[in-house]
Parts: C-alpha cells; sequence; structure tokens
C-alpha cells in the first residue's frame, strides 16, 4: 500500500488498481469546519486534474480534483452526514471517494510523504 | 476583491494584539484584518451566541458632525438632506440606522447616528469611508464641521455576556437599552459606547482613543467569557441576523424599498410627513413607498445541506433558461447548523414559503423564502 500526495493537497492510497482519495490534514487546517462535501456519483469517469468533489467550509467552497484519472467505484456516504470528519480525520475516516485507476503511469507525476511535507513546510 | 500590495493595507491600533492572538489576516477593504483565531469560524460563530465575542472594527470610518450654530437639531436637519431617515428624532443619548442615498434612490452607504448633544456621531463602512467624508464635506460645510475621528479604534462587544464583561471594567452600561449611545468611561478611558451591534445579539460598540485601545481589549480578553473574533464570524453572525453587508446586500443599484429597508424610513419623512422627501432620490423611493418595487430582497432558506452563495442565480422552477434574482450572501449559518441566504426575487414572488431554485454548480437546488431574522435576535429593548 502506498501513499502519494498532489500539490493541491489531496491524498491518493494505492491498493491493487483501486486509488482512495481525500484531502489531506494540512489542507483541512486551511480550511477549517467542513459543513458540506458534495461527492461524485459511482460510475462517472473522471479525467486526471478534473473536478470531482467540492469541500464547504462556513466560510468558502474549495473543488478537489481527480490527482489521476479513472472511473469512481465507491465514495465515502458517511461525509454527507459528518462533514466535520474532513477536520478530525483527514487522513482516515474521512477518505472521500475510490477510483478505479485508468492509467498506473499517472501516478509518477505524484509526491511521496517526504516530497509533499517539503511542498507544505 | 482588488488584488493590492500587502505593504500598501493599513493596519488598525489593534494589529500587534491579533498577531500575537494567531490570527490569520487577510486584506480586507485597504486593510489587514483577522479572518479568524485559532477555534475557527463556527466555534468563534457560536462563541459569540453563548458568552461574548470581540470584534476589531476599526476600519470603519467614526466621523463627528458639529453644528456651526452650537444646536444639534441644525445638525440633524443637514444630514437629513442626505439621508431619507428621521435624525430630528434622534433623542439625546439615542442611535439610530440610516442609508445616504444618491439621486436614482440607490445607497451610497449604509451608517449608524447617534445624537450625543451637541453633535452628531457617525460610524460608516470602511469601503467607502473616504467617499462618505467627501460627500458630507460637499453638501454640509456651510452649516457643520466635519471631524474624521481617524485617532479613534472601535471595537464590538456582543453576545449575552458583553454587559457583565464591560461592567467588569467600571462602565456605566446596565442601564443602557438597545440604540442607546453617548460617552462613558470605560476602565478610566474616554470611550463612546453604543448598545447595538452586527450580530444580532445583546452587545455593544465601543469607541476608544488609538492610544489606548490595546490596553482596553487586553483587559477585556482578561475575562474568559471574552474571545476575540474574526470577520468569518461577524460574517455569518450578521447573515443569521439578516443583515445587510453593504456593496452585496445593498448598493448604488438598490434602493430603500428593494432592500426590505422600510421600517428605516420614519414615517415623517415619507409622504404626507412633516419633512417628507428633501433627499438624494426622493421621487424614486417615495414612489416605490406608494406603489412597491419590482424586486424586493428576501431570505432564503436551503432545503438540502449545500451551501448556496453570494452570485448564484435564482429561477423560478428546476428547468427555466431565465434567471429570475440572484444571491447576494450566503453561506453556512452555525448556530441555525444550517445553510442560509439572502437575495434579491421579483416581488410577486417575495412571499415567505415560495419554493425558488438555485443554481450551484450545474445543479439546481431548491430554497424556500424566508423570514429575517433567521435567529432571533436578543437585543435588550
Amino acid at each position: 500500500m502506498t501513499t502519494l500526495f498532489t500539490s493541491d493537497h489531496e491524498w491518493i492510497r494505492i491498493e491493487g488498481d483501486v486509488a482512495t482519495i481525500g484531502v489531506t490534514d494540512y489542507a483541512q487546517s486551511q480550511l477549517g469546519d467542513v459543513v458540506f462535501v458534495d461527492l461524485p456519483k459511482v460510475g462517472r469517469s473522471l479525467k486526471k486534474a478534473e473536478a470531482a468533489a467540492v469541500v464547504e467550509s462556513v466560510k468558502a467552497a474549495s473543488d478537489v480534483y481527480a490527482p489521476i484519472s479513472g472511473e469512481v467505484v465507491e465514495v465515502n456516504e458517511a461525509l454527507a452526514a459528518e462533514p466535520a470528519l474532513v477536520n478530525s480525520d483527514a487522513g482516515g475516516k474521512a477518505w472521500f471517494f475510490k477510483l478505479k485507476i485508468a492509467d498506473k503511469s499517472e501516478l509518477g507525476g505524484l509526491m511521496d510523504e517526504a516530497a509533499y511535507k517539503a511542498h507544505t513546510a | 476583491m482588488l488584488a493590492r500590495d500587502e505593504s500598501s493595507l493599513n493596519r488598525t491600533p489593534l494589529h500587534a494584539l491579533h498577531v500575537t492572538r494567531g490570527g490569520k489576516m487577510v486584506p480586507f477593504a485597504g486593510y489587514e484584518m483577522p479572518v479568524q483565531f485559532a477555534p475557527g469560524v463556527l466555534k468563534e460563530h457560536l462563541h459569540t451566541r453563548s458568552a461574548a465575542g470581540l470584534f476589531d472594527v476599526s476600519h470603519m470610518g467614526q466621523l463627528a458632525l458639529r453644528p456651526k450654530s452650537g444646536q444639534v437639531e441644525d445638525a440633524a436637519l443637514a444630514l437629513e438632506r442626505l439621508v431619507p431617515q428621521d435624525i430630528v428624532a434622534v433623542a439625546p443619548g439615542r442611535q439610530r440606522y440610516a442609508q445616504f442615498t444618491n439621486d436614482d434612490g440607490g445607497l451610497l452607504d449604509d451608517l449608524m447616528v447617534a445624537n450625543f448633544g451637541d453633535h452628531l456621531f457617525l460610524v460608516v463602512n470602511a469601503a467607502c469611508k473616504k467617499e462618505d467624508e467627501a460627500h458630507l464635506r460637499a453638501h454640509l460645510s456651510e452649516s457643520c464641521i466635519i471631524d474624521s475621528l481617524s485617532d479613534r479604534a472601535l471595537i464590538a462587544l456582543q453576545g449575552p455576556k458583553a454587559e457583565s464583561a464591560l461592567a467588569r471594567l467600571g462602565a456605566d452600561v446596565t442601564a443602557m437599552k438597545f440604540m442607546d449611545a453617548g460617552p462613558r468611561k470605560v476602565a478610566g478611558f474616554d470611550c463612546f459606547v453604543s448598545r447595538s451591534g452586527y450580530t444580532g445579539e445583546d452587545g455593544f460598540e465601543i469607541s476608544v482613543p488609538s492610544a489606548q485601545a490595546e490596553a482596553l481589549v487586553t483587559m477585556l480578553l482578561q475575562n474568559p467569557d471574552v474571545l476575540p473574533i474574526g470577520l468569518g464570524a461577524r460574517d455569518s453572525l450578521r447573515l443569521e441576523a439578516g443583515l445587510c453587508l453593504y456593496g452585496h446586500d445593498i448598493d448604488t443599484t438598490t434602493t430603500p424599498v428593494e432592500g426590505a429597508l422600510e421600517w428605516s424610513v420614519q414615517k415623517s419623512r415619507r409622504a404626507g410627513g412633516a419633512r417628507a422627501g428633501g433627499f438624494p432620490g426622493a421621487d424614486k423611493i417615495l414612489a416605490q413607498f406608494e406603489k412597491g418595487a419590482a424586486r424586493r430582497r428576501v431570505g432564503l432558506l436551503a432545503q438540502g445541506r449545500a451551501p448556496v452563495r453570494e452570485g448564484a442565480l435564482l429561477f423560478a422552477d428546476s428547468t427555466s433558461s431565465e434567471a429570475i434574482g440572484k444571491v447576494t450572501s450566503g453561506g453556512f449559518g452555525p448556530s441555525l447548523n444550517a445553510p442560509v441566504a439572502m437575495g434579491y426575487l421579483p416581488t410577486s414572488l417575495a412571499a415567505n414559503g415560495t419554493k425558488v431554485f438555485a443554481e450551484v454548480r450545474g445543479q439546481r437546488l431548491p430554497l424556500l423564502t424566508a423570514p429575517m431574522p433567521f435567529v432571533p435576535n436578543t437585543y435588550k429593548r
């Protein structure tokens, strides 16, 4: 299991040909209190860098982009009922959606944890 | 917001304190202001409603209007040439909400006017203060001396514990009622205190000499009931209270009638009143009092959980291609624990409980028009 990161503060956990995507703890700290999460529909085909989900704080709405291309195979329904999970457990329970990876070569452009830490330092 | 060189931003006398307290500083109306502190917008909002929140609003303009005759009524009569409110009837020690109108009946700014016995004390919006001061000088200089009180800070202390927090500093404020205003000693400093604010809560606004602002705020923050609050929660609090944000919910294109602010125009300035008209745009505004206006500001409650924000277009149904209105303020109301918004609709659709749709990210979300305030106010009447 590998976890990679984007410069837009999303994390991508790779398990076989499925990628689980969420936002980083750094992202949630910048967003503030999350009050609403809009998730993509299961079955939707996403292209890399396409707006896939929206996370809203009291103050503002922010897009979450697909870090790689793929088909949405599962979304985290728990976020609809409890958006604040994004603040309390961004890297765990607050995953957003799972993608069936379309092109593994796209993973090459993503950061590992050390590179991401340097990016947010 | 206009892009600005950070170095050109103004700072209030409380800037250093905000930074020390962990305020996240952002550009706002030409000032570097805290948008939030460590607890975040949600907790700051709820703390203000349950205890007391302290806001730095020193970016706002404070002005004194001094009548050359020495009679405050002359300053009131002069100001009435620029606003559709009855200023003469504002008794010494009282305050009133007002608007500067333009020749089209639109609003140049909204403001608070207090009668301090021998002069009027005005508080205007930060983004308009230069223009407001020039407007006053251009029209009232013959009868009034216009003093810009730029050497004073302004703080708001809002919420159910505001009174006790202020009284603890020796301020004689417990007898004050909503919209009472006047000079008061607070912690020995020469302040102007009004029992009013922008949150829907009981509370006070305190004008204090800049040199003493940090000392006063430091004393207030020693009280565990009092937390510093940023602009983020100030916005969510005023939105729940149904209060207009100038430049968003009202502007040069909206009249007091369209803005649902009829309550703020006293009968004496309306047709048939003792001093009817006589302010810019009176013809249009008074005609709207008689015949109504084509559009109206309304409260909007989303039926789902998605916040509907400023700029979202409004539609009569889920399919029509022609927008009928627009959201002018919107977000999430922490006390309501639901999205809240306000915007303009055709008056025919403005009745409470009318279903309309907002377009958000390509989807039509249902909303119901609703009375404001969304959260009942707790003013001490």
